[in-house]
């Protein structure tokens, strides 16, 4: 094979390579879905982050418009402190809320953006004061049988019942 | 008491061999940079490796996209999860399958005919006649075959998971009748470039290493003689497969842990 040949038939190689890389990151994965259009920072502080990871999503409404940056813990409140890239088109107003929520029953969780009706918007670097954690199973079903003690409690029948029960314990 | 003189013998000689591959190793190194003066011998390897590699890959590609699919399709849909299957594929394909099957099969294809290649000079005293001429053969023979591998293993895996990935689409939505919506947004939602892309293609150069370094010094250190090019060529197989699985074992756990 002469010399121009085979030079022409690497590129159409190294070219057909290129073209499986770029319809791999594009269609195949999440390349295309944030790489347009500038971001702001906002800071949220959350008393418990539950299972969210860093690259979560930001939805408001649904609608994915940021993303999860980074998440460290305040060394002075104890709180998480995660850092939301959001979408430049998008301005939300300074009193809007921040909830931890999962997508599905079982899925990943994300931080879900409520607008407030407020009239200023967020400014760059700005912290959402409004948070609310994530639910904790645990904290949820104690609450639920504390609710239900306290229901069984309030009727003056079985008063006398408890004591009995912990003395035969 | 024989026998553990043996055991010894034969450790002695696991490590000589060991260090001799390093030596090896290093001497091809030092010739990279010499070799890459004259690039021109480093395209026609990349195309005798590379292009005339690409039938095999990427038929075994399709027909890996095509079994995937369906196995996945058939594992998911108990549990009410097809729409998952091209998520799966993508994940498997790129992550693993795609460097591994793609090297094992370079090193069938490409390793052996770069062993024979350069043991047949052996045997022709080929390279011994390049040394009398000053010219060595390190770096006129070696240096651009090692190159070539090197440069067409991450290209042969990319269309080995693409081709993949399409041989998935073909099975899943236009034979099965999956929502070709739901395969390509779990897909787009549910594979990461840098982590998941990004470590395949890391793996694949990686790969591509290994599979050729082999193959040149299995050549180079092959007797000179029809059977001993022969044993050479299955040892590069052998080798080649058995360093590329274990070496996957270590990239994925050091790659894909939890952190």
């Amino acid at each position: 094979m002469n010399r121009k040949g085979t030079e022409a038939l690497v590129g159409f190689f190294v070219l057909l390579g290129i073209a499986a890389l770029v319809f791999l990151s594009l269609k195949a994965a999440n390349l295309s879905s944030f790489s347009g259009g500038e971001t702001y920072t906002l800071t949220a502080k959350f008393d418990n982050i539950g299972g969210l990871k860093v690259r979560s999503p930001v939805r408001s409404a649904g609608v994915t418009v940021g993303r999860v940056t980074s998440i460290a813990l305040d060394p002075k409140t104890y709180q998480g402190v995660v850092t939301l890239d959001m979408q430049k088109s998008v301005l939300f107003p300074n009193d809007s809320s921040a909830r931890i929520l999962t997508s599905g029953l079982l899925g990943d969780q994300y931080v879900g953006l409520e607008a407030g009706p407020g009239e200023k918007n967020f400014a760059a670097g700005d912290t959402i004061k409004q948070t609310q954690s994530a639910i904790v199973l645990e904290s949820l079903i104690s609450q639920f049988l504390f609710s239900k003690a306290a229901d069984a409690g309030a009727t003056p029948a079985p008063a006398p019942a408890p004591p009995a029960a912990g003395g035969k314990k | 008491m024989s026998w553990l003189a043996a055991i010894g013998r034969y450790v002695i000689e696991c490590v000589r061999a060991l260090g001799h591959h390093a030596f090896f190793f290093w001497e091809l190194l030092r010739t990279l940079p010499v070799s890459l003066k004259r690039p021109y011998f480093s395209v026609v390897q990349v195309h005798a490796l590379g292009n005339l590699s690409l039938l095999v890959i990427l038929s075994s590609g399709l027909a890996v996209g095509f079994v995937l699919a369906l196995q996945t399709y058939y594992a998911l849909v108990t549990y009410g999860a097809a729409d998952s299957v091209g998520l799966v594929v993508n994940l498997s394909l790129v992550r693993e399958l795609g460097p591994v099957v793609t090297a094992l099969l370079f090193a069938g294809r490409a390793g052996t005919s770069l062993t024979a290649e350069i043991g047949l000079m052996k045997a022709g005293e080929q390279l011994a006649a390049m040394e009398l001429m000053a010219v060595d053969p390190k770096s006129r023979v070696l240096a651009p075959r090692f190159i070539g591998g090197v440069i067409a293993m991450p290209i042969l895996a990319l269309l080995f998971s693409a081709v993949g990935i399409l041989g998935a689409y073909l099975v899943g939505v236009q034979l099965i009748g999956l929502d070709p919506g739901n395969f390509w947004s779990a897909m787009e939602n549910g594979v990461d470039v840098k982590r998941d892309l990004g470590n395949g293609i890391i793996k694949s150069i990686v790969f591509g290493v290994i599979c050729s370094f082999v193959a040149v010094y299995q050549g180079y250190e092959a007797k000179a003689t029809p059977e001993g090019v022969a044993r050479a060529t299955t040892r590069t197989v052998v080798i080649s497969s058995l360093s590329v699985l274990a070496m996957d074992f270590l990239l994925t756990a050091l790659m894909f842990s939890t952190r």
